[in-house]
């Protein structure tokens, strides 16, 4: 699906990358703790959480992220906004809660960019 | 005495960048920045992202523990390298630092989404070579190498 459809599914506001909207995401990862996102997010997927300082932002920069969903309608700092745009990484801001936002995703087809984690933890 | 200018070590490209460490204003700079360089350097996507991957955890580190410290990135045909160099407390117990959810993070560092106890474990599953060296007092030196493959990875 696009960038636009998860701003449907999820009725969010989208703070940065509006012209990035017709972007095509399959896959996403949920976290609070960005050592985990760094862990284990992949390249291209979503990232739903509920942090909203400018580590977010430079976690996903590093990560190739394709965008990051905030939850829980918590609104980042305008310094984190103008991280964002700067590395041109969109924000899409929903009132839902994490594990709602989770399941509406999945319910349309989003799948975990890794499913669970067993001894393997490295890159692939 | 004639050098081969294409010898296999041959620096690419190499440079030095400050971290001010203590602070999280910046925190990911120095990272971000030598994506954007790789990127330019057309190594492949891969490679890219496991090099920001492992100088992010490195510059993370320094700005949470350390007084202050520098990242030097040397890229050669062959190799990506990334050394961590900082001045501060040093870690007592290496192997213990080295386990999988071990932190001694700060409420600080905690609210900014670290100090799980990942960071190195992270940068020795994401490094072909990982070698940490600290001196209690004075400081940690990390050192992170990602091989290109040129078949697959450009350059």
């Amino acid at each position: 699906m696009t960038l636009r459809d998860v701003k449907d599914i999820l009725d969010a506001e989208v703070l940065v990358g509006a012209d990035q909207l017709d972007k095509e995401v399959k896959t996403a990862f949920g976290a609070d703790l960005m050592s985990d996102v760094l862990a284990f997010a992949k390249a291209g997927s979503l990232l739903l959480t509920g942090l909203t300082n400018p580590q977010v932002i430079r976690t996903s920069d590093v990560l190739d992220i394709a965008a990051i969903i905030m939850v829980r309608g918590k609104r980042p700092s305008p310094e984190t906004i103008r991280l964002a745009e700067e590395l041109q990484i969109p924000i899409l801001v929903t009132k839902y809660i994490l594990f709602e936002t989770a399941g509406k995703l999945y319910a349309k087809g989003i799948v975990g960019c890794v499913e669970r984690v067993d001894e393997e933890r490295a890159f692939s | 005495m004639t050098k081969n200018v294409l010898s296999h070590d041959t620096a690419i490209y190499e440079n030095s960048f400050h971290v001010e460490g203590g602070t999280f204003e910046n925190a990911g700079h120095v990272s971000s920045q030598i994506k954007a360089l790789l990127k330019r350097l057309k190594l492949s996507k891969e490679v890219v992202r496991r090099a920001a991957l492992v100088t992010y955890e490195a510059e993370i580190n320094i700005c949470s523990y350390a007084d202050r410290g520098q990242i030097v990135l040397r890229v050669t045909p062959e190799h990506v390298t990334v050394e961590a160099i900082d001045e501060g407390q040093g870690i007592v117990d290496i192997d213990l630092a080295m386990q999988a959810g071990y932190s001694t993070a700060t409420e600080k560092i905690r609210e900014m989404g670290f100090g799980a106890g990942m960071g190195l474990c992270n940068i020795k599953n994401f490094s072909d070579f990982f070698r940490i060296t600290s001196e209690i007092g004075k400081g940690t030196h990390l050192k992170m190498v990602i091989r290109i493959d040129k078949d697959f990875d450009g350059i």
